[in-house]
């Protein structure tokens, strides 16, 4: 029987996507499993796998196509021999994976399965806009974003005088951009569906968390001499072949740091606060035209070089924008780390629902005073941000003076 | 409240004036109508509906005498002039009685006499109602709407005698059908009389001082409705000068000037269709800030004049002098006066009707407005000649015309002549209310067979995607 292809739903944040190219032709034979088509979603490009054998009968959305809404049918599945109804008259059959953005969960679920990274209840998106064609396609023209376009139709819909007027005072330009730019020297470059996330989720954050952040300077010369001696156990090349980063390690000292301070390793809903008993860390990767957190999970239960080579794995796919969802939904924790900028400090924006965010900047040699005497140190500042409706300050600092512990006492992490 | 004291009178009975008084009922706003003649005003008494009347006539006159290309024959095809122009008065005696009783059912009061502005007490204006018989009353109100309308405008030589003279008005109820008729001016009015006159049998001459007839339509439209009225017989002069009329008794010799040629000619009856007037006399502007322009009231946007509490809508108001921008003028000042949100007017987006065969409606920009205005345009035109439906109906001469904003694909115009017409121009005003681009239009489906087809037809080839020529 001939069944719709859904535009499928890979992140619960995700409204809509790109269809970026088509694997299969019209007329292939599709196999369970088999890939029909990739799609490029808010946070990476994805694959779209057949859940049924039979005949790719009909593409409904050429490659290419933008802004495809979840949920609308993208190509029609026959059995062999079957003949190719109109679309529509189809029964609609969700790819795999099941779309999880139409019915967000109420509130997250259990400890163990982290909530996904959208936060619950609340849709993540904008208010539907009300325009009329010609105020939308007049607003693209001009590089206006309608949202911030007073409407003056019927019922307070966009018509055209409203861009024209948004045009002519200045307003109605996209949040941030130079409102009355030279021609000559700016462009207008349209958002990706990356940077709208980003955009609405680090805004929601930033605007709806109430942030505090705690700094703790750390020296770094015990955890740089295990490494050094960790390394040179790594046999030259071959599947065991290994090399931790200074990252891979405190990845593993905010585990272990997690596990003595459990209250940081939480959630905030509504209704309560999660405390997760999994530590899974979201490592912020910068990618070309963003960024992604793909998650080491379980990290309290892994050995550095397990941390390591899985990251080593994760970093490469999320540049290549191969990530699975549930390979970046989710986490307990996040780490940011700019060391290799050789920035001296900064704060991170919390990722919700999580409640905090580590900043790790570079370690730099420094005098210290060490007992009465001047000292050598490689040290690094690190700064927590916090979700204060979850962790109070005094559980801050008691958090990063154990994390603080684990790296200048470094031989716990290979515990 | 007393029966005299309202929140809002409206002064004329008209499409502008009985349907605000609707809408201020609706409101739950107490309203009175002062009607000096008769309900519906010009347009359901002598105006649009009667029109229709004698045009369907002249239509069914038509198609008698057109039997053979059905494949039917009839003998002693004929018809009795006065009957025909008794049904035409039955129709707008039926209307203007519906207005009567939806007034009443609005229980909205109607004052018969003629309604003049007469100073203020308090925070009220006054209303003079004087009657033809008995005693003036005097009404108060917050709010008079003047919805006074317009008359045909008499120029001089011109001066319609009520015999050999026609204004519309006798145009409508002629004892007899004219052998030769002269109409002069080819608006929507005098083209619709000289359709009538001529698919009734009569020798019509139309004269216009324009290059063009129907000047305000589309160029090409105007080329292909004088192309139609010649094929049927009528004589068309366009940049014509007419000269003093000389009458008899029974007829009257024209000189009309062409091109620097005087030629005269003898008709029996003129119909003289130069335009119309506003009715700003007698209803008490004098000492007001009430301001006129060529008399039309001016006023805002909103339909506000220059006296805080008075409002003019209409024919009144100026131009497009159509029933429906009177209604709809209505609606909005009487939902402004009523604190609500309205939106202006936008006059490109009044569509025009004329019932002339075939018939023309049109709406917003002409290719050369659009060009004036600065507009790059793409430009669609479909022929009925290739349209199934027209072709079924016998109908085949015709065209759509759209004119689209290239840069935004705004539908800034569309014009159309032929069968049918002007029940469909409509769909080309929801497209441009409703800010539709060639997209949404392109996209729409549009029912096989009908004539409509030639709209869909008409914007695909503005973006080169005809199907069908």
């Amino acid at each position: 029987m001939a069944i719709e292809v859904l535009m499928p739903a890979l992140s619960p944040t995700m409204t809509e996507g790109t269809l970026a190219r088509w694997v299969k032709a019209e007329g292939d034979k599709v196999a369970i499993g088999d890939v029909i088509a990739e799609i490029e979603t808010d946070k990476a490009t994805m694959e779209v796998e057949a859940i049924e054998d039979g005949i790719l009968g009909r593409i409904l959305v050429p490659e290419g196509t933008q802004e495809i809404a979840v949920n609308t049918p993208i190509a029609i599945m026959v059995a062999e021999g079957e003949a190719v109804p109109e679309a529509g008259a189809v029964k609609p059959q969700n790819s795999a994976p099941p779309a999880q953005a139409a019915q967000p969960p109420a509130t997250p679920q259990a400890p163990a399965a982290a909530p996904a990274t959208a936060p619950a209840g609340q849709p993540a998106t904008g208010k539907r806009i009300v325009a009329s064609p010609l105020a939308k396609r007049v607003a693209s023209q001009k590089g206006l974003d309608l949202s911030r376009i007073k409407g003056t139709g019927p019922n307070g819909r966009i018509v055209r005088r409203d861009v024209d007027k948004a045009a002519e005072q200045g307003t109605g330009a996209p949040a941030g951009a130079v409102a009355e730019a030279p021609a000559s020297t700016s462009r207008t470059v349209p958002h990706s569906s990356m940077r709208k996330v980003i955009a609405r989720r680090l805004s929601e954050a930033k605007s709806t968390i109430p942030h505090f952040y705690v700094s703790v300077d750390v020296e770094l010369d015990a955890l740089l001499a295990l490494r050094s001696q960790l390394n040179a156990t790594s046999p030259e090349d071959g599947p065991d072949a290994f090399k931790l980063s200074v990252n891979d390690m405190l990845v593993k000292a905010s585990a272990i740091a997690l596990k003595r301070v459990p209250n940081v390793n939480a959630s905030f809903t509504d209704q309560a606060m999660i405390l997760h008993d999994n530590v899974d860390i979201s490592i912020a990767v910068s990618i070309p035209d963003g960024l992604i957190t793909p998650i080491v999970k379980n990290v309290e239960q892994k050995s550095l070089k397990q941390i390591s080579q899985e990251t080593k794995d994760l970093v490469k796919r999320a540049r290549a924008g191969k990530l699975k969802p549930e390979e970046f939904q989710g986490g307990t924790f996040s780490i940011s780390n700019m060391g290799m900028f050789g920035v001296r400090d900064f704060s991170a924006i919390i990722n919700p629902p999580q409640a905090a965010i580590l900043a790790i900047a570079a370690g730099k040699k420094q005098a210290v005073v060490k007992g009465n005497e001047l000292a050598i140190a490689t040290v690094m500042t690190v700064t927590l941000s916090v979700d204060h409706r979850v962790v109070d300050g005094a559980v801050a600092a008691e958090w990063l003076s154990a994390f603080r512990s684990v790296v200048e006492s470094p031989l716990t992490l290979v515990l | 409240m007393s029966g005299t004291d309202f929140d809002i009178i409206v002064v004329g009975g008209g499409p502008g004036g009985y349907v605000a008084a609707l809408r201020a009922a609706q409101l739950g706003l107490s309203t009175a109508v002062v009607e000096a003649r008769h309900l519906g005003g010009i347009c359901l008494n002598w105006g649009c509906i009667p029109t229709k009347a004698l045009l369907r006539a002249s239509e069914i006159n038509h198609l008698l005498h057109d039997l053979g290309s059905y494949g039917f024959s009839a003998e002693k095809v004929g018809f009795d002039f006065s009957k025909i122009i008794a049904r035409s008065r039955a129709v707008s005696q039926q209307l203007s009685g519906g207005v009567a009783h939806l007034l009443k059912k609005a229980k909205v009061p109607v004052f018969d006499g003629f309604g003049k502005l007469d100073g203020v007490t308090g925070s009220k204006r006054k209303v003079l109602v004087t009657p033809e018989k008995g005693a003036p009353v005097t009404l108060t109100a917050k709010h008079v709407i003047l919805a006074t309308g317009a008359r045909a405008r008499v120029l001089p030589g011109l001066e319609p005698d009520g015999k050999l003279i026609w204004s519309y008005r006798e145009a409508l109820v002629p004892d007899e059908l004219p052998r030769r008729l002269l109409v002069i001016g080819s608006g929507a009015i005098g083209s619709e009389f000289a359709s009538f006159y001529r698919n009734m049998g009569s020798e019509v001459t139309l004269v216009e001082v324009a290059p063009r007839i129907l000047p305000v339509e589309d160029e090409e439209i105007s080329a292909l409705a004088r192309k139609a009225f010649e094929k049927q017989g009528m004589r068309v002069l366009t940049s014509a000068k007419v000269g003093p009329l000389r009458k008899s008794d029974t007829d009257v010799t024209v000189p009309v000037e062409v091109n620097g040629k005087t030629e005269e000619f003898t008709v029996d009856r003129v119909i003289s269709a130069v335009g119309i007037v506003g009715n700003v006399e007698k209803i008490g502007l004098e000492g007001t800030k009430i301001k006129t322009d060529r008399t039309h009231v001016v006023t805002d946007a909103l339909c506000r004049t220059g006296e805080p509490g008075v409002y003019a809508i209409g024919d009144l108001a100026g131009a497009p002098w159509l029933a429906h921008k009177a209604s709809h003028e209505a609606v909005m000042c009487v939902d402004a006066i009523a604190g609500k949100q309205v939106h202006p007017i936008d006059i490109t987006k009044i569509p025009g009707c004329t019932y002339c065969r075939p018939q023309i409606a049109s709406v917003g920009y002409t290719e050369a407005r659009a060009k004036e205005a600065g507009y790059k345009v793409r430009v669609g035109k479909f022929p009925l000649l290739a349209n199934g439906k027209a072709l079924a109906m016998g109908e085949p001469d015709g065209l759509v015309k759209t004119i689209f904003d290239a840069q935004t694909g705004e539908l800034l115009g569309a014009h159309m002549i032929g069968a049918e017409v002007t029940e469909m121009i409509q769909g080309y005003v929801i497209a441009r209310t409703g800010e539709l681009t060639e997209a949404e239009l392109a996209e729409t489906i549009f029912p096989h067979p009908t004539i409509s087809e030639s709209m869909h037809e008409a914007v695909l080839a503005a973006y080169d995607g005809a199907l069908h020529v």
